[in-house]
């Protein structure tokens, strides 16, 4: 079980950050698309950096708390996921708060009618 | 480069991708900002964990806290370390964070699946703004 310690963090990261797409109707998780667009550069760039830093030596893993699969480079799966799943609770808590608190993001029309309230003017 | 001069450099990229290249100026909205302090807790939480167990360690010559021996548990507090981690993982979450949500909103921006929107919630919340167009209590 110990070789899923850095999993379950991951698992942890997910519940504590999931639950607002049901409370908050964050509707994260229907737009796959969207989220696909946005975490393939993260992981792709942040991967690279994990790779180069373990190749420095700058950081290293305990083995005994890893899943064990390892990609070229030395990078663990469990950091591959964690490019993941860090995007995606980010993205949950974003839409959360301009769920609950009506602040602009940057993506919305300065005209559009949101939630009954003009967004340009919030 | 050190992990210390790597993490600073990655902020101003971050940064700057999202003020000059996506143009989403995520960095200058209110949004972002209560977004982030949330995800700020939750990262000294998480991220503690796995340098409090040492699942991840750290050199000690690639990071500003250069004194915690390559065996040993890192302090809670001092020798370069917040929470066990290292205070160069702040810096590294940040530019995670701004780039992955800049290219969220980017991705918006392009009409990428824009919306709909998020909320209004299906549980009331104190505080919360009644959606003129919902009846007393809400859907």
């Amino acid at each position: 079980m110990s070789h899923l310690a850095y999993v379950a963090v991951l698992v942890f990261i997910l519940i504590g950050a999931g639950w607002l797409e049901v409370a908050m109707r964050t509707r994260v998780f229907s737009k796959w698309r969207r989220m696909i667009l946005t975490i393939v550069p993260v992981v792709v760039i942040f991967s690279a950096w994990d790779v180069y830093a373990i190749a420095q030596g700058h950081w290293s893993f305990d083995w005994a708390h890893v899943t064990g699969v390892v990609f070229p480079g030395g990078l663990p799966l469990d950091e591959v996921l964690f490019f993941i799943v860090v995007p995606i609770a980010a993205i949950l808590t974003l839409e959360a708060v301009r769920a609950v608190k009506r602040w602009q993001v940057g993506d919305e029309p300065a005209d559009e009618i949101v939630n009954g309230s003009r967004m340009g003017e919030l | 480069m050190t992990y210390t001069q790597l993490a600073v450099v990655g902020v101003f990229v971050a940064v700057a991708i999202d003020l000059f290249v996506f143009r989403t100026g995520l960095v200058r909205r209110r949004a972002f900002w209560a977004s982030y302090a949330i995800i700020f807790l939750f990262q000294l939480l998480t991220n503690g964990i796995l340098t409090g167990l040492r699942i991840v360690r750290y050199d000690g010559a690639a990071i500003i806290g250069s004194s915690t021996a390559a065996d040993s548990t890192p302090a809670f507090i001092g020798d370069g370390r917040i929470a066990y981690a290292p205070v160069e993982d702040l810096l590294f979450g940040f530019a995670l964070v701004v780039f992955a949500l800049s290219l969220w909103v980017f991705w918006g921006r392009r009409n990428v699946q824009r919306t709909p929107y998020s909320g209004p919630p299906r549980i009331p919340y104190p505080g919360a703004q009644q959606d003129p167009r919902l009846g007393a209590g809400g859907k």
